[in-house]
């Protein structure tokens, strides 16, 4: 049997910094519409993130406690990209078209609401699902 | 703006996806993907009928104006190409039934057929130049995995080739395209056309141009061809049969588009050097058609040779010589995908490619050989089959022009596809029967509905040319004058 690595200051520096790079991503999805960030790099940080718990943990013990089929995800992502696009038609406009409106929510106040949000969240969904399959897939060593 | 255009690109995707959410579903899968090509087929056939009656449509996407945003644009050509793409994709998932296995299936084969299709639609739709690479790599990445899913070792081997020749040639597209932004500022097909126009082709665009020659000609089997044999002739016949009819057809129709949208400024360097370059695909293919003694060799080989004689047409830059190609081209997709259905039935039914181990197959299955011998017929191009018109046209085309070389040897290379072709009819259909119903490998039950809606179709273009004749012809004007293409790309919008 191999001895158990000691990998304690790797877990906890993991557990922190996984926190710090979700938020980040967070953080960076909603600057995307109008600085430097959106669904793309949004979701490509938090596929760094979730690569990060695969690395310092275990494949097995990350799809326990994250029981997601990356497949599936991609699939999704695309669908809600299109399907937002679809979205416009209804209302004689091209597809792909985009609105946006500005609405007095409590707590943020006046807000910009714009329908590009739910495109870059299948954006996203696309990006972490393709990212974690293809990083996943090239990990197991049996071909 | 015409929202209908994006259905043919979009449908697919959406099908191929929710495949993807629903992997165990596979006879849901079979019925949706027969449903969506056939949802296509009906589109393409409305759209066609719009672009008859109100000229050439189009779609920018999110509302942004050309140049600036990235449109879809349906001119009769293109439009008539997604068409001919819908028909021929649907009779070969249809064959794909019964004879790609269940484990092919498992393994995403239907997701991965429609995401073809939505990268040949794509790009037969596309009026962005980086818009045509991104369709192009999304029909790669679905062809890459279409040729090596079964994992048998020849289809690693033939993998590799493929997707090292094509990631070449498409770091070579993105060169061709970084150079064509710095040159006019703009990758908008239309735009660039206009600009070209204005600054004149001088020597350093004319060298851009065989770049982008280069490129489209790896894809489409123009000279560089020496990849297609094998990996063409690796994966099953229903995916086979799909890339020897489409995959080519798009780089043939990115060549088609680029010189006569864009690069028609000089046509005794541009178009003389694609007529030598198809002369010298016709020769070599017609040898290497001739030379072998397995189906799918000699099969893949006539992909090369059906690339030749539509860039000849081309390349003669005439009005009759565009005519023949289109017709060609349409033809060609309809009569390889059906030839290369009947070569999967005489390997599913004999266990081998290889011509001398059969013999006296029309026995057992009259009907399969006869369609065999109508397609080969419409291959080489008899009257009335369809094949026909577009090879006449072809060669007035390249006489009007000139050309007398490049004519004389596309009717040499017609012997040498009718030689090659009944040396498998003879083979396996002829001569006496060694093996019984009992001993075949595989039946034809469910495979000849397709066989016999392609039959139909080669017959009915050579027969009803008639009826497709105008919508061809303005196919040809549309291609002769890019003005028209530019005026609906811009829509009378100043061109900035």
């Amino acid at each position: 049997m191999k001895p158990k690595a000691n990998d304690v200051i790797l877990h906890t520096v993991t557990k922190l910094a996984a926190i710090i790079i979700f938020t980040f991503s967070i953080d960076l999805f909603w600057a995307g519409h109008h600085f430097p960030g959106g669904g793309f790099i949004g979701g490509l940080t938090t596929a760094a993130g979730i690569v990060l718990l695969y690395l310092s943990f275990d494949i097995e013990s990350i799809q326990r406690n994250l029981p997601i089929d990356y497949k599936k995800m991609a699939a999704i992502g695309v669908l809600i990209a299109v399907f937002t696009g679809l979205a416009g038609m209804f209302y004689g406009d091209n597809f792909l078209e985009q609105t946006f409106g500005y609405f007095d929510l409590p707590v943020f106040g006046e807000t910009e609401l714009a329908t590009a949000v739910l495109f870059d969240v299948g954006v996203a969904l696309a990006v972490i699902g393709t990212a974690i399959t293809i990083i996943t897939s090239i990990s197991e060593d049996e071909l | 703006m015409n929202n209908l255009l994006i259905f043919p690109v979009i449908l697919p995707l959406i099908a191929g996806l929710i495949f993807i959410l629903l992997p165990k579903q596979i006879r849901l899968q079979r019925l949706l993907a027969i449903i969506t090509l056939a949802i296509v087929t009906g589109i393409s056939i409305l759209i066609m009928n719009q672009v008859s009656a109100n000229g050439t449509q189009t779609l920018q996407l999110g509302g942004w104006q050309a140049p600036f945003g990235i449109g879809l644009v349906a001119d009769m050509f293109a439009i008539l190409l997604v068409l001919t793409t819908s028909v021929v994709a649907f009779c070969c998932i249809l064959f794909s039934f019964q004879t790609i296995g269940r484990n092919r299936e498992n393994h995403y084969f239907h997701s991965l057929f429609l995401f073809l299709i939505t990268g040949v639609n794509g790009s037969f739709l596309t009026g962005d130049l980086f818009n045509l690479y991104v369709f192009f790599e999304v029909l790669l990445l679905a062809s890459y995995v279409l040729v090596s899913l079964g994992g048998q070792k020849k289809q690693l081997r033939e993998t590799m080739k493929y997707v090292i020749i094509n990631i070449l040639s498409s770091a070579f597209f993105l060169i061709g395209i970084a150079y064509m932004y710095r040159v006019t500022g703009t990758l908008n097909l239309a735009h660039i056309s206009v600009r070209i126009a204005e600054s004149g082709q001088d020597g350093f665009i004319t060298t851009v141009a065989i770049l982008f020659l280069l490129v489209f000609g790896i894809k489409a089997g123009l000279f560089l061809f020496y990849w297609l044999p094998g990996s063409y002739s690796a994966p099953p016949a229903a995916i086979s049969a799909v890339f020897a009819a489409l995959l080519t057809k798009v780089g043939i129709y990115a060549i088609i588009r680029m010189f006569t949208l864009i690069f028609y400024h000089e046509p005794e360097v541009t178009h003389l050097f694609i007529g030598i370059l198809a002369a010298l695909t016709l020769i070599l293919g017609g040898i290497g058609a001739v030379g072998y003694w397995d189906i799918n060799k000699i099969l893949t080989y006539n992909v090369i040779i059906g690339t030749g004689f539509i860039l000849a047409g081309i390349a003669a830059f005439t009005e009759s010589g565009t005519l023949g190609s289109i017709y060609y081209l349409i033809n060609d997709m309809i009569v390889k995908s059906l030839i290369f259905l009947i070569g999967g039935v005489i390997i599913y039914l004999t266990g081998t490619s290889n011509l001398k181990e059969m013999s006296g197959l029309i026995r057992n299955h009259p009907y399969l050989g006869w369609m065999f011998f109508i397609a080969a017929l419409s291959l080489i191009g008899i009257p009335p089959l369809g094949g026909f018109i577009g090879k006449i046209f072809i060669t007035r085309g390249a006489f009007e022009a000139g050309y007398f070389w490049l004519g004389a040897i596309g009717l040499i290379v017609s012997l040498m596809i009718l030689y090659s072709i009944f040396k498998i009819f003879m083979n396996a259909f002829w001569g006496e029967t060694i093996i019984s119903e009992d001993e075949e490998k595989g039946t034809t039950k469910g495979v000849m509905i397709p066989i016999v809606f392609l039959t139909v179709l080669t017959i009915g273009l050579g027969l009803g040319a008639e009826l497709i004749n105008g919508y061809v012809e303005l196919a040809v004007d549309g291609l002769l004058n890019p003005q028209m293409y530019i005026d609906a790309v811009f829509g009378g919008n100043e061109i900035p």
